[in-house]
């Protein structure tokens, strides 16, 4: 499984937080999971995931979306950081 | 070092924090520390409070991280960095960076690296509790130019 978790307003725009999806040998990049979730759920996803504001983390680090993808990974998607 | 690093909804006590940077002894010759408030103007519209929402888990990790990279550049003996979550009224503390040092040149220089780290880098997003509804806020171009100087 690949959990993949939405915070702040990327969570109010697509009206989820955490979604999990069955690892699969074309779920291999980051770039590929954003491709599957926009064509399972439509396009405002599309739009959203795409921002190129919208950053991405792997297993809790900062990642590209050329980052590799492996069973069990947690990938999370949200705006830039506003914190202290 | 090992930094002190907290995330929590609770309020912190500045004085409490800097005794137990102190608490090092002799070795400890200058102690810098931040506090971050919330304000209660959000440019013209009054603010009732701020909602902090983080990622459970990679905060954590990256407050560690940045504390051990400001202890890579400068020679530190001890850093606290303490970030509140949940909804917060005006005044409040949301923020608190500690650094001990031998000298302040480092103390100085690693509190201010701490801060413009977190900014961008931590994940936290405040929403602005306004009069006139609830407003995530946003990124400032000011930040991202205040980290990336640290880089040259």
């Amino acid at each position: 499984m690949i959990t993949v978790h939405f915070f702040a307003s990327l969570r109010e725009k697509l009206g989820c937080a955490t979604l999990e999806l069955p690892h699969s040998a074309e779920l291999d990049r980051v770039s590929a999971l954003i491709a599957t979730l926009a064509t399972r759920q439509g396009s405002a996803w599309a739009q959203s995931l795409r921002d190129e504001k919208v950053l991405v983390a792997v297993n809790q680090e900062i990642a590209t979306l050329d980052a590799s993808l492996r069973d069990g990974d947690e990938v999370a998607f949200f705006p830039p950081v506003t914190g202290g | 070092m090992q930094p002190d690093i907290r995330v929590q909804p609770e309020d912190f006590s500045q004085e409490r924090e800097v005794a137990a940077l102190r608490a090092r002894g002799g070795a400890v010759g200058a102690i810098v520390t931040f506090t971050g408030l919330v304000r209660d103007l959000d440019g013209e519209a009054a603010v009732h409070g701020l909602h902090l929402e983080h990622y459970p888990g990679m905060t954590e990790k990256s407050l560690r991280k940045i504390a051990l990279e400001a202890a890579a550049r400068w020679p530190l003996c001890d850093v606290t960095i303490i970030h509140r979550i949940g909804v917060l009224r005006g005044a409040e503390q949301i923020v608190f960076v500690g650094v001990s040092s031998a000298h302040r040149q480092a103390a100085f220089g690693a509190c201010e690296f701490i801060m413009d780290y977190l900014k961008t880098s931590a994940p936290f997003w405040k929403k602005s509790l306004r009069e006139d509804g609830e407003f995530w806020v946003e990124a400032k171009a000011s930040d991202a130019a205040a980290s990336e100087r640290w880089r040259s």
